[in-house]
């Protein structure tokens, strides 16, 4: 199971960030050559991620770019030039429509093939960061086989929106479910938006809290004390892991008896219950908890 | 690729480098390295200047080098920006070739 928790931001043309990226053991990094670069240092942040990607070894952390729009003078050139240097997976702003998918599948196709990288290797994660993204986000997850993650940006889409973000997050209520099930109609996953107040950490942890309950897979951070703050609310609990045990130890047990119908800890368990328990337990081995290998699935 | 007008990339942040890249009269190439690495590690800098020179094929130009302690890949993507702006004729980057 891929875990993405966590995806931190790192501004291209910031070399020092660009290099130590992977300290923060975020379970991914995505290079920005999009906004937090000015227009004069494009192509200089092209070339310093694109070094980077091909010199520097990030371990088991997923490389992530953003790049440019394709429908701009940068976009292309990001996409051939980290397809080059081996990144792991593209990840497309403002994403309105099945066609932006289709364009930059395309030069991605284009730039494997030119390049010598496995067809198919490079995967693809579309940010939506409008209504009219948002209303098309079912037929956007499901563009490509590539795709592997949708994201909501909530700072262009509140302002598309004509309001602005609260603590609350009343207003992008409605697009983060919508993008949820986008998602998990199309089974990939879904990350939430970046909360932009770095000092406001019992605010960070309440809006993390929120996009799990949701049903997000993880969330952009934009700084690394962030990190670790997701990274404990998405790992389940030692009780979590040792209640999910006891759910899947007594379903095989009812199995085996040819019973249908058990309960544990007093409640009626059901297959979304065990359904639950699994991905639970997935979850806690994939963030490195230490399970009993006699009730792997 | 010849070197036309004086180009400037990077930074003088932590961890980077400013490279400005000016046109050379003669045909020579002349590296200048300012900063506190510049006496451990200036052969290491000048080699990888010289291997992204030759890379781009300039063989006349002045770079002048204010580091930070950049990376080698870091000094390869500033004087790779430097030289791309430096000259009338960067056409389409070669990314499968380029160091």
């Amino acid at each position: 199971m891929k875990l993405r928790r966590t995806m931190l931001y790192v501004p291209g043309n910031n070399s020092g960030m660009v290099k130590d990226a992977h300290i923060y053991r975020s379970d991914s990094i995505m290079f920005d050559l999009e906004d937090s670069v000015s227009l004069r240092e494009k192509d200089s942040a092209r070339l310093l991620v694109f070094n980077a990607l091909k010199t520097l070894y990030y371990g088991e952390i997923e490389k992530v770019v953003r790049v440019n729009t394709l429908d701009g003078p940068f976009g292309r050139e990001d996409v051939l030039a980290m397809v080059a240097a081996g990144v792991d997976a593209i990840r497309l702003p403002k994403t309105e429509t099945v066609d932006d998918i289709v364009q930059v599948e395309k030069v991605v196709v284009e730039a494997e093939k030119r390049f010598g990288r496995v067809p198919g290797s490079t995967k693809l994660m579309a940010a939506i960061e409008s209504a009219k993204g948002i209303l098309n986000a079912r037929e956007i997850a499901l563009a490509s086989p590539r795709l592997v993650a949708i994201a909501i940006g909530a700072e262009d889409y509140v302002t598309d929106l004509h309001t602005t973000r609260s603590p609350e997050g009343t207003e992008i209520f409605v697009a983060r479910s919508l993008l949820v099930m986008a998602a998990r109609a199309a089974g990939i996953m879904a990350i939430d938006t970046v909360y932009a107040d770095v000092n406001n950490e019992d605010g960070f942890s309440r809006e993390v809290r929120l996009a799990k309950q949701l049903g997000f897979d993880g969330k952009s951070v934009i700084h690394p004390l962030q990190i670790p703050i997701v990274n404990a609310i998405y790992t389940p609990t030692k009780t979590e892991v040792e209640k999910s045990l006891r759910i899947i130890a007594a379903i095989r047990e009812a199995e085996e008896r040819g019973s249908g119908v058990i309960s544990v800890d007093g409640r009626m368990v059901d297959k979304p219950i065990v359904e639950r328990a699994l991905r639970n337990l997935e979850l806690a081995r994939a963030s490195g908890i230490e399970i009993n290998e006699e009730v792997r699935s | 690729m010849r070197i036309t007008q004086t180009a400037a990339a990077g930074t003088l942040e932590s961890s980077d480098v400013l490279i400005t890249v000016e046109p050379e009269a003669d045909a020579s190439v002349h590296i200048d390295i300012e900063g506190a690495s510049a006496a451990r590690f200036g052969e290491q800098i000048r080699a990888v200047v010289a291997e992204t020179l030759a890379g781009f094929g300039v063989v006349a130009c002045r770079v002048r080098l204010q580091d930070k302690g950049a990376l080698d890949c870091t000094i390869r993507a500033r004087l790779s920006a430097a030289l791309l702006r430096a000259t009338d004729e960067a056409g389409p980057i070669s990314w499968e070739t380029l160091k």
